[in-house]
């Protein structure tokens, strides 16, 4: 078995040289680097701006990206340098250790205030940016308790059922329509709830993503600030085909919204008469199709 | 058994296991109902699509199962969902439904929508709405639902003890039925689903396991070409 042996002359090197050379490297790339990001890609970035809710998540998403840089580029430099200084050169002994390890408190107790911060920095961050833009597009529940400042919201019901999402209106006479159109700088108020098995109603660019469960109103909040096409999505496996439960919406002008959800009421209205009394949950009749397969010792209608 | 032997029988048996395998799945894949193409009308632009719906289909691995027949041009009846339809073409439909009904689960489904005029002919007789509450009694059947399309037409049922009940598909029209008239435009070619929005899988979870799920019964695709 060969001897290690220790190459005395590496531990001549100064360390101080080596880390001035890796920190300023270092430095110089990550402001290029975050510059890149905040500027350049930021912008771009998923969910875009079609809601508050949705800006705001990129804010999340761009200023984390942002942080990301100079930890991943601090990684990448230090072991490009050492793979760069300190390999194996023709003619070395590759059995020759380094200089030997020693403990350094300062960087140690630099690493651990360091990852403490950033750790406790990016909790205190997201709880914040959780609470203050009303549960940041989520589903939070019948009750939630951060709502926006406005109460002038416009209702949106949202029906998930397998395999097609339906919108109902309590603000236009409980119209039921099968598309979804939004009008622009409004607040709008999703209740979302099942018709028959678990579903998610996920509106990718507008920031909001909610389950839809039976029998239960589940609330998320979202302004509109632009116009535009935005896709709908069940993002909960509802069945076998739950690929295929998605649609399209707009958010379009104020006026245009006004046209479009007037015509709607008009067109709708012979089959609004035949709907239930609007109600936050959409409790299916248990007579109806399908229905003797819900629980019987629940059904209100049961014995009649 | 010698050792040559028992290595033999262990590797034939191994390969056996692997070549059933290869078979089951390749079989498995392999089955799909057969894509029926619509026929030409004498009026040029238009094709005509006619289909059934039959409380039982009585044929393939789930002869219970409610399901769809399309008929070809030469007027066989192939239980299938699979349609090939020309795009940017008027499609008018012809449906005979054959199946009981009953209430809907959401009644928004009871609105003809996405039809030439929003509105489908119930044995003849124009309709927009097919209101469950108030048709002879027997409620919805299924729908013939394309969300791309924005297509619904919902379909009364026939009472299940009328005498000449169709028990078992391809029904004919010597047997209870509805007829169900519309017509709508295809668009762009393309691949579009539809099904029926009725859940009428009856002993599944909510109706809608089974047929409900199943290609070849109630649900499918419109292959636009």
């Amino acid at each position: 078995m060969s001897k290690v042996v220790l190459d005395e002359s590496r531990s001549d090197e100064s360390t101080k040289g080596h880390i001035s050379k890796i920190l300023i490297s270092w430095a110089v790339a990550s402001i290029i680097g975050m510059s890149l990001v905040w500027f350049v890609l930021g912008p771009h970035l998923p969910p875009g701006t079609m809601t508050d809710q949705a800006a705001g998540q990129q804010f999340d998403i761009k200023f984390v990206s942002t942080l990301a840089v100079p930890v991943l580029f601090f990684v990448w430099f230090f072991f490009g340098y050492s793979i760069m200084k300190w390999r194996v050169r023709p003619g070395e002994d590759p059995l020759a250790g380094g200089a030997n390890i020693r403990g350094n408190s300062k960087a140690q107790g630099t690493w651990y205030i360091l990852t403490t911060v950033i750790v406790l920095g990016m909790a205190v961050y997201g709880t914040y940016f959780l609470v203050v833009p009303a549960g940041a597009g989520g589903g939070e529940g019948a009750s939630p308790i951060w709502t926006p400042a406005t109460k002038n919201m416009l209702q949106v019901q949202v029906i998930a059922q397998q395999w097609r999402f339906t919108y109902r209106w309590p603000q236009f006479g409980g119209m039921e329509t099968t598309s979804l159109e939004l009008p622009l700088n409004t607040e709008i108020q999703f209740n979302v709830t099942s018709l028959d098995v678990i579903h998610d109603f996920w509106a990718y660019q507008l920031g909001v993503k909610a389950d839809a469960n039976p029998d239960y109103n589940n609330i998320a909040f979202a302004k509109t600030q632009q116009t535009g096409r935005f896709v709908v999505r069940c993002d909960e496996l509802c069945g076998i085909w739950h690929g295929a439960m998605y649609n399209y919406g707009n958010v379009v002008s104020q006026s245009q919204f006004q046209t479009w959800a007037t015509n709607m009421e008009k067109q709708n209205a012979a089959v609004t008469k035949l709907l239930p009394k609007y109600a936050t949950t959409y409790t299916p009749s248990y007579s109806g199709a399908g229905g003797g397969y819900y629980n019987t010792a629940t059904d209100p209608n049961a014995s009649l | 058994m010698s050792k040559g032997a028992r290595a033999g029988a262990v590797i034939v048996s191994f390969f056996a296991v692997i070549g059933l395998l290869v078979w089951a799945v390749v079989g498995y894949l392999r089955t799909s109902p057969p894509t029926v193409s619509a026929s030409t009308s004498s009026t040029p632009g238009v094709v005509n699509l006619t289909m059934q719906t039959d409380g039982a289909v009585g044929v393939g691995p789930h002869p219970n199962w409610v399901g769809y027949f399309v008929q070809d041009a030469n007027g066989g009846w192939h239980q299938t969902t699979l349609i090939q339809l020309p795009a940017n073409s008027d499609i008018h439909v012809t449906l005979y439904e054959y199946d009981s009904g009953g209430t809907l689960r959401n009644n928004v489904w009871s609105q003809v929508e996405g039809t030439v005029g929003n509105v489908a002919y119930v044995n003849g007789v124009a309709e927009s709405i097919v209101n469950p509450n108030t048709s002879t009694g027997n409620g919805i059947a299924h729908s013939f639902n394309v969300p791309a399309l924005g297509i619904n037409v919902p379909m009364y049922g026939v009472s299940g003890s009328a005498k000449n009940f169709c028990s078992s598909g391809p029904c004919n029209l010597s047997e209870a039925h509805t007829t169900m008239t519309f017509d709508f435009k295809t668009g762009a070619a393309g691949t579009y689903r539809w099904q029926c929005f009725v859940p009428c899988g009856l002993g599944f979870l909510n109706g809608n396991g089974g047929p409900m799920t199943a290609l070849g019964y109630m649900a499918g695709f419109l292959k636009v070409v």
